[in-house]
């Protein structure tokens, strides 16, 4: 199966073990992921202004390229999921928005791309059954925190493609990997990320929420799915371990991490050095890297 | 010659009121129930507000009476498969399951439920507070006091060997080769009186999903509180048995949700929700019970002052928000939400939950209806003629309704409906002499 992919700035930058991951094991998994020649950023943000079509033409562009190639696209930042998404349904349902929108970069676009997020399309397109079959490495025994964070969850009715409040697509995920994925309270939790900027405290606070409350499940490892919850997960770290006492460093992967290690592909080029948190203890003592 | 006989369909206390008032006046009734015995939820009830009568207690005189009245034909464990013709003259075909026991030679007596190998968790009933076995009847107040044989369940029909029931029957009464029987009915008129369920738990992902133990729907606590129940009215809860020490009650979960869940009120939640946190304390003298509430609405004769002892004689502590999240951490259950009147987000870890859980018409519902031609609203319950002038009948004459399945209703309403649906009966009647 051929799919055009949407890598997205931060996955071209900071992201770039997370990018490697998710091609390769998108590979293995009989998934060739095809690059968007000449994309450009996805708007980062999906404006709340109900006439801010301006700041639509970012990701509409996205999806107009899209269309002239394939009517099916994926991308693993959920950010830009979550903005590509809502987009493409402003153009799907809104008729007046799009005529502008067409008028604007003089396309004739109406919202026919179907665009996903790379687990959705892992559970929809290649089944975790199938992921079972192809493992190599079974991360047996790992006690696994899923965290879903906000981006494919919130809206519900625009984005989610999981129950928005008790999600477990990651979760049966790390369970056909061969990972025991823990029970807890904070996997569709906000990590904080939006107030970094302007309230640090508020997002050190929520962060060590969700951090806690994994350990406290019994986790070994969080996996993310959202690089901004990644960073702020594994950044805030150092700081929680001189603020707040008792504070125990867990790693934060990327969950596509997991399952190409799973695959039995090299992580060599996943970064895993780059990580906060150096997740290669604790996955040398399971015997995975 | 129109048929002065009346169908009832449904053999809770709207569906028993109805037939007692039609058969005392001197009419026939022909009373179907779904389940094997008659009570409907009301006889999975431990105490009723706000006089804190023993439901059971109360109720079951009223079931003894419809099983052995003379004007009441009584079919449990059946349904109604079809319904042809016109008020005055309904021809109503009825579909029995089979029980595999022969009701007219079995005497009750209770060994087959005794002896049988088999404990399975009772999900209906007992809403999985407690188990029961794969012959069995619903509760020892059971009428008609015959049990069933849950084949899904019985080890015999699934493995082919067994029948320990049939061994120690004194009457020779079980009959594995029992297949479903029909049966054909002439009536006049007909109500309907079909109740009510609950949305169920995994419905209400923000609470957990069902997927806790210790989280429980407001039915299966009233297990946990009635003396015949499970636990003989102790309160433990089902994770390790233990009794809890904290125990929060959340109202509207499911209702008054129209962004995730149901938009109306479920009416009776206020009311009970005061009666699960009054009689919790009432038992466990030293344990702290905490109900979220968006507002109480206790509207209803001597509700108020209920509610209001609640909270002075009873110490319940009542805060007003919304629980926002519900999750599992270190054997407690984590209750998140925010008191609106303080402005503060609140955090419990509780030793169990009870959800006032939307009251949603039973799944059947929908289907019924349309085998009688009667109408359903957007979410299922059985719509009147009239919501102001004509609130016990339906569009198609001759077809009336009582209780729940038209919508939430405390006992004493459904009772008042059922009263009234089945004065519009005896009226038709009269007119037919």
């Amino acid at each position: 199966m051929k799919i055009s992919y949407f890598p997205g700035c931060t996955l071209n930058t900071k992201g770039k073990g997370f990018d490697r991951s998710v091609r390769e094991a998108m590979a293995a998994l009989g998934v060739e992921l095809v690059e968007l020649p000449d994309w450009n950023c996805c708007g980062a943000s999906f404006p709340l202004l109900v006439d801010n079509v301006l700041d639509l033409v970012g990701p509409a562009r996205v999806l107009i390229n899209t269309a002239a190639r394939d009517n099916k696209l994926t991308t693993a930042c959920t950010t830009c999921y979550n903005v590509l998404k809502r987009t493409n349904r402003v153009l799907r349902e809104d008729e007046n928005i799009r005529e502008r929108l067409n008028y604007f970069v003089e396309a004739d676009y109406q919202g026919q791309v179907e665009v996903s997020d790379i687990l959705q399309l892992i559970r929809d397109e290649v089944g975790f059954e199938k992921v079972k079959e192809a493992v190599k490495k079974p991360l047996n025994g790992l006690r696994v925190a899923s965290y879903y964070g906000c981006m494919v969850l919130r809206p519900p009715r625009e984005v989610a493609y999981d129950d928005p409040e008790n999600p477990h697509a990651l979760d049966d995920l790390m369970a056909a990997l061969g990972a025991e994925p823990v029970r807890w309270g904070a996997k569709a939790e906000c990590c904080g990320n939006y107030l970094v900027a302007r309230k640090p405290e508020v997002a050190m606070e929520m962060s060590y929420r969700v951090l806690s409350s994994a350990s406290r499940a019994g986790a070994e490892v969080i996996v993310a799915n959202c690089p901004l919850c990644q960073f702020n997960l594994d950044r805030w770290q150092r700081d929680l371990t001189l603020t707040h006492g008792g504070f125990e460093p867990i790693p934060v992967l990327y969950f596509t991490q997991l399952l190409a290690i799973a695959l039995g592909l090299d992580p060599g080029g996943y970064e895993l050095e780059k990580h906060y948190v150096d997740p290669r203890p604790l996955l040398e003592s399971k015997g995975l890297i | 010659m129109p048929v002065k006989r009346a169908l009832i369909i449904g053999a809770g206390i709207a569906g028993m009121q109805a037939a007692l008032d039609i058969a005392n006046a001197g009419y026939e009734v022909v009373l179907v129930e779904r389940l094997p015995s008659i009570g409907g939820r009301m006889h999975q009830l431990s105490e009723t507000f706000p006089t804190l009568d023993c439901a059971q207690c109360i109720l079951t005189p009223r079931m003894v009476e419809v099983g052995h009245h003379e004007n009441i034909r009584l079919y449990t464990y059946s349904e109604v498969e079809s319904v042809e013709g016109e008020v005055g003259d309904f021809r109503v075909r009825i579909r029995r399951h089979p029980a595999y026991v022969n009701w007219d030679i079995c005497t009750g007596c209770g060994i087959c439920q005794e002896k049988c190998p088999k404990r399975v968790l009772s999900t209906d009933f007992e809403r999985g507070m407690g188990k029961r076995k794969a012959i069995y009847t619903l509760s020892p107040q059971a009428v008609p006091n015959k049990p069933v044989i849950d084949a899904e369940n019985c080890i015999y029909f699934q493995r082919g060997k067994c029948r320990v029931c049939e061994r120690f029957c004194p009457t020779g009464a079980i009959d594995f080769e029992q297949k479903e029987s029909f049966f054909e009915e002439r009536v006049g008129a007909i109500i309907v009186a079909t109740g009510y369920d609950l949305l169920p738990l995994e419905e209400l992902g923000e609470y957990g999903a069902g997927q806790i133990p210790d989280v429980i729907d407001g039915l299966a606590f009233e297990r946990l509180l009635s003396a015949s129940g499970p636990t003989a009215g102790k309160i433990r809860r089902p994770s390790d048995g233990k009794e809890p020490k904290t125990v929060v009650f959340v109202q509207c979960a499911g209702s008054r949700d129209p962004e995730h869940h149901m938009p109306y009120c479920s009416k009776i939640c206020c009311m009970y929700t005061a009666k699960h946190a009054m009689l919790y304390k009432h038992r466990v003298h030293d344990g702290q019970a905490i109900v979220f509430y968006i507002d109480i609405r206790s509207a209803g004769k001597g509700y108020e002052e209920f509610v209001q002892r609640a909270i002075t004689e009873d110490r319940v502590l009542y805060i007003r928000g919304k629980v926002a999240r519900i999750y599992q951490e270190d054997g407690k259950v984590i209750v998140r939400g925010v008191d609106t009147l303080s402005g503060k987000q609140v955090e419990v870890a509780a030793d169990m939950v009870v959800l006032a859980v939307a009251m949603v018409p039973r799944i059947t519902t929908r289907a019924l209806a349309e085998k009688l031609g009667i109408e359903v609203d957007e979410h299922g319950f059985l719509v009147e003629a009239d919501g102001n002038l004509n609130p016990v009948e339906t569009n198609r004459p001759g077809i009336f309704l009582a209780g729940a399945g038209a919508g939430p209703k405390d006992i004493p309403e459904t009772v008042s409906q059922a009263s009234g649906a089945a004065g519009k009966v005896l009226s038709l009647f009269s007119q037919w002499e």
